[in-house]
């Protein structure tokens, strides 16, 4: 069974005080903190290795983003991952989810056969979850959402959809699509050994050329979706314990909402 | 000279950070708190082939140096010592066994040591051997097809956890240290029981066991290397390990100045941080200094250790300087924290007590004192 998993890099949780926003083309400044593979993606790839396990067959790894997101692909191969594939070009900055997925599935086409395919549900920062659906649209696959378990039997893959405050099991014929929650598993770390196959793999790289794409559909002419302005939210004041009287404590607190002009 | 690490290790290096930060270092206080043995830390070390590092391929390994070991070993000890010490007393037992064991012993050993399935130990201390690691009194016993142990080791680092133990004998006490010999013994043996748990200090989660051995039956198989090399094996075994018990130090020193530094910045009197004072500035400065200083003594040693040099004089010194080092600037921050560093709440006073076992094992402060002067008038 052969799965591809699509990964995207994103800066570290840990970091996120730290990134900063390039005001002319309200784009994120990745290059100068430390990024990671999205945490979901890291369950896709968690899910996908298990699968293999289970099965056979073999793990692909792709990922749009700049050559930096190699050190995400080096990982995902250190994790047991058997191939990795960067897409990569200056004209694909700027993708919004519908060029991301279309250069996306074009990327996949040429890895060749594949019986499924695995995203997270979505990516920390953007949080679109876009990707996947749109990826499925484009390669004619049918796709299951929210995935917290997968099963494959024979042909089909039958999934646990996590819903709000219940779930659903669906099935859909393979190939298909899949995003999955952090419910689904516990990714593993590479191990050494890993790290060392990892050093002797070779990630290859495509341009649009070799994706023979059509330009209209990538980068920002590709993206509908335009950016108007990206911020950096301010942070809520702190909150205030009030302590005293009862009485005390009431009076206080009126008039701190006076003040505020709340009431 | 090249100080510039490769970029494998580097890639390995930020993994073992990165599971140190979010694995280790979070359970560390309450491991220390509860005195329980840090299995989940043990298992999730295995899982990255850590065990490994320098057994090499064909015996399950992943065949790196010492010297990655060593800063392995450090980030280790830096995010919780009682794991680091579990996971560095192991090659106390992988060294000896990749240095003097057969190749069927090798290949019966090493592998399950390698992948972290099995720990290993090595038992030398007795009541009445410490410092004189000589006047070992355990015997072994000559038979036809095998010999049979009697005696009694303490404080053995990893003991009942550890699967694999090298255990040191007399097979003739009438040579005294010439007589020493070494064995492979495994958990399980008839006649080989543990006795007392010492209570410690600090690092009460690492276990430091008492091993009974009551006509314990070992077999020929398990001879390691020959007979009456014993001292010889224990004696370059230590050599190897005070790197790892330097560097262990090493790790707790590093942690005590982080958390003292943070907490300089942050802590305000006379209405401003105590880090603008000078006595506090100073204090750090010789903290940072001395332990730059251990840390190069101990990378240096694991680098002529890997280039097949004598090493012996600078892990002697790389051990002392460290261990000192370590509780040096270990008490520096408690008195950097004052009040607050005395109490159990923040982790200094934990690191105080721990630093002192350092001073202690693999040979004393006072042991290595000597054994570094006696190199030196080795030398023309």
């Amino acid at each position: 069974m052969n799965i591809i998993v699509c990964i995207k890099q994103v800066p570290s949780t840990e970091e996120l005080q730290k990134v900063r926003i390039n005001r002319e083309n309200n784009t994120l400044i990745r290059e100068e903190i430390e990024n990671i593979i999205n945490p979901f993606d890291e369950n896709a790839i968690e899910e996908a290795l298990r699968l293999r396990e289970k099965k056979g067959g073999k793990v692909g790894v792709i990922s749009m983003g700049p050559p930096q997101a190699k050190r995400a692909l080096e990982r995902a191969l250190a994790m047991g991952a058997d191939e990795a594939v960067l897409l990569s070009e200056v004209s694909f900055a700027g993708s919004d989810t519908l060029a991301t997925s279309y250069t996306l599935s074009m990327g996949i086409r040429k890895m060749g056969k594949f019986d499924l395919i695995l995203l997270g549900k979505q990516a920390i920062d953007g949080d679109t979850a876009q990707v996947g659906p749109g990826l499925a649209e484009w390669l004619n696959l049918p796709q299951i959402t929210y995935a917290r378990k997968i099963e494959i039997n024979s042909k089909k893959v039958i999934s646990e959809r996590s819903l709000e405050d219940s779930f659903e099991v669906v099935e859909a014929p393979l190939p298909a699509l899949v995003t999955v929650t952090k419910e689904i598993n516990e990714p593993r770390y590479p191990s050494l050994k890993g790290v060392l196959e990892a050093k002797k793999k070779r990630i290859t790289v495509w341009k649009s050329d070799d994706l023979k794409l059509d330009k209209r559909r990538i980068g920002l002419n590709g993206s509908p979706t335009q950016v108007i302005r990206i911020f950096t939210p301010q942070s809520p004041e702190k909150g205030e314990i009030l302590s005293g009287e009862i009485s005390e404590v009431a009076d206080k607190l009126i008039k701190r909402l006076e003040k505020k002009k709340i009431i | 000279m090249d100080f510039e690490i490769s970029d494998e290790q580097k890639v390995i290096l930020d993994l073992v950070e990165e599971v140190c930060r979010k694995e280790l270092a979070p359970l560390a206080d309450e491991i220390s708190r509860e005195g329980k043995f840090p299995e989940q830390n043990i298992k999730k070390l295995a899982e990255l082939d850590l065990f490994g590092i320098t057994v090499p391929d064909e015996y399950g390994g992943v065949g790196m140096d010492y010297l990655t070991w060593t800063l392995i070993t450090e980030k280790i000890c830096k995010a919780c010592a009682t794991t680091g010490l579990v996971f560095g007393a192991n090659l106390l037992c992988t060294y000896p066994l990749l240095k003097f064991a057969s190749e069927e012993q090798k290949k019966k050993f090493l592998p399950s040591l390698a992948q972290g399935k099995s720990l290993g130990a090595f038992a030398l201390t007795e009541p009445e051997a410490g410092s004189d690691a000589g006047n070992v009194q355990t015997t072994a016993k000559k038979e036809e097809d095998g010999y049979i142990l009697n005696g009694n080791k303490i404080f053995i680092t990893n003991g009942e956890v550890a699967n694999i133990y090298i255990v040191i004998a007399n097979v003739d006490k009438r040579s005294g240290a010439r007589g020493l010999t070494a064995f492979i013994v495994e958990k399980g043996r008839r006649g080989f029981t543990f006795g007392q748990h010492f209570k410690k200090m600090g690092l009460n989660a690492l276990p430091n066991v008492e091993l009974i051995f009551d006509n314990c039956r070992v077999p020929l198989d398990n001879l390691l290397y020959k007979e009456r090399r014993g001292f010889r094996i224990a004696m370059e075994t230590f050599a190897a390990g005070r790197i790892g018990v330097g560097i262990g130090a090493l790790g707790i020193a590093e942690a005590a100045f982080e958390k003292a530094k943070e907490y300089s910045k942050q802590r305000v009197q006379f209405g401003r941080p105590i880090s603008s004072f000078q006595a506090v500035q100073h204090a750090l400065a010789d903290m940072a200094t001395q332990i730059e200083a251990a840390k190069h003594l101990l990378y240096q040693a694991a680098w002529l250790l890997d280039h097949g040099k004598p090493f012996e004089k600078m892990a002697s010194m790389g051990k002392l300087y460290a261990s000192e080092t370590a509780m040096k600037v270990s008490a520096k921050a408690v008195q950097i924290f004052g009040g607050y560093g005395y109490m159990k709440d923040y982790p200094v006073e934990r690191y105080m007590r721990e630093a002192k076992l350092f001073e202690i094992i693999e040979g004393t402060s006072e042991i290595q004192r000597g054994i570094i002067a006696n190199l030196l008038f080795k030398e023309k």
